[in-house]
């Protein structure tokens, strides 16, 4: 791995979320919390509307450095605080952008910081990936 | 009735083993936007050294969830599922999911404290391979609220 320096990115990418994708999301994890696909339950508990699960947000958050790490043997710890909903609208859907940044470094291990933001707002904190250089 | 203090500790029984499949992790890559291919071509994992399809990261919240389970099925927990809220997401790992995988999670609820009306209840499931070897710990904190009554 190249030599890597603090602040440098290393990976981002924008994925688009639409209702399909929280079906696909709530099948392939079995988390089938219906505000997650059905507007009325999400608007009988007081909800914006139909949100994105947070592990879906930070499943593909992650998995933009997969790529640039090679392995995802690589990934020793990772880990996020949810702070604001992803509200996925049934037409338009919703962008959720990750920025991969390098957060600090040593000899053998490397914390990536991401920045996940949906609407100009952060969505996940402290979304840190510790990674394995060698 | 309030989050039950005397969950931290108590000893949870090993959950029945997930056996995980090919297609289950292509399934679940593709769910989670993971294209790169170690998660869906056999040949790929295997050029990383792995015998089979290398699982997203956050595969292992799969067999979390059936050790979360327990802890809501517990007669006198004090946690209403409507009134939790995810705040929090860990993961630990001495290796990746690999398809053919036989899991086995194990809970512990570690700690909880009061956060004005609200309980901040920590768990860690321990999730190790058909040999007992370490796999990823996960990590969640969970905010449960009182509720109505």
């Amino acid at each position: 791995m190249t030599e890597l320096t603090v602040g440098d990115i290393v990976a981002e990418r924008t994925v688009h979320l639409t209702r399909d994708s929280l079906v696909r999301y709530a099948g392939a994890s079995g988390d089938f919390n219906p505000i997650h696909y059905r507007d009325d339950i999400a608007e009988s508990v007081g909800l914006p509307g139909v949100l994105a699960h947070g592990m879906l947000t930070m499943g593909l958050a992650v998995q933009t450095v997969v790529p640039w790490l090679g392995d995802a043997g690589r990934i020793l710890e990772y880990g996020v605080r949810f702070t604001r909903p992803v509200v996925v609208e049934p037409e338009s859907g919703a962008d959720v952008t990750v920025v991969a940044k390098v957060g600090a470094v040593d000899d053998e291990t490397a914390r990536i910081d991401l920045t996940v933001s949906h609407d100009g707002a952060t969505v996940l904190v402290k979304a840190q990936v510790r990674v394995r250089l060698a | 009735m309030p989050v039950n203090p005397d969950l931290v500790g108590r000893d949870f029984p090993p959950t029945s083993p997930y056996l995980v499949g090919r297609e289950k992790v292509r399934e679940f890559a593709r769910a989670v936007f993971a294209d790169d291919p170690q998660h869906t071509d056999p040949a790929a994992a295997q050029a990383l050294g792995y015998a089979d399809v290398v699982a997203p990261p956050t595969f292992a919240i799969v067999v979390q969830e059936q050790t979360l389970q327990q802890l809501l099925a517990q007669p006198d927990s004090g946690i209403v599922l409507q009134n939790v809220l995810h705040a929090e997401q860990r993961f630990a790992y001495t290796r990746p999911i690999v398809a053919g995988d036989e899991l086995t999670g194990r809970l512990a609820v570690t700690g909880i404290r009061a956060l004005g009306g609200n309980a901040m209840v920590t768990s860690e499931s321990v999730i190790t391979d058909a040999s007992g070897a370490h796999v990823v710990t996960a990590t969640s904190v969970l905010v449960v609220g009182e509720g109505e009554k």
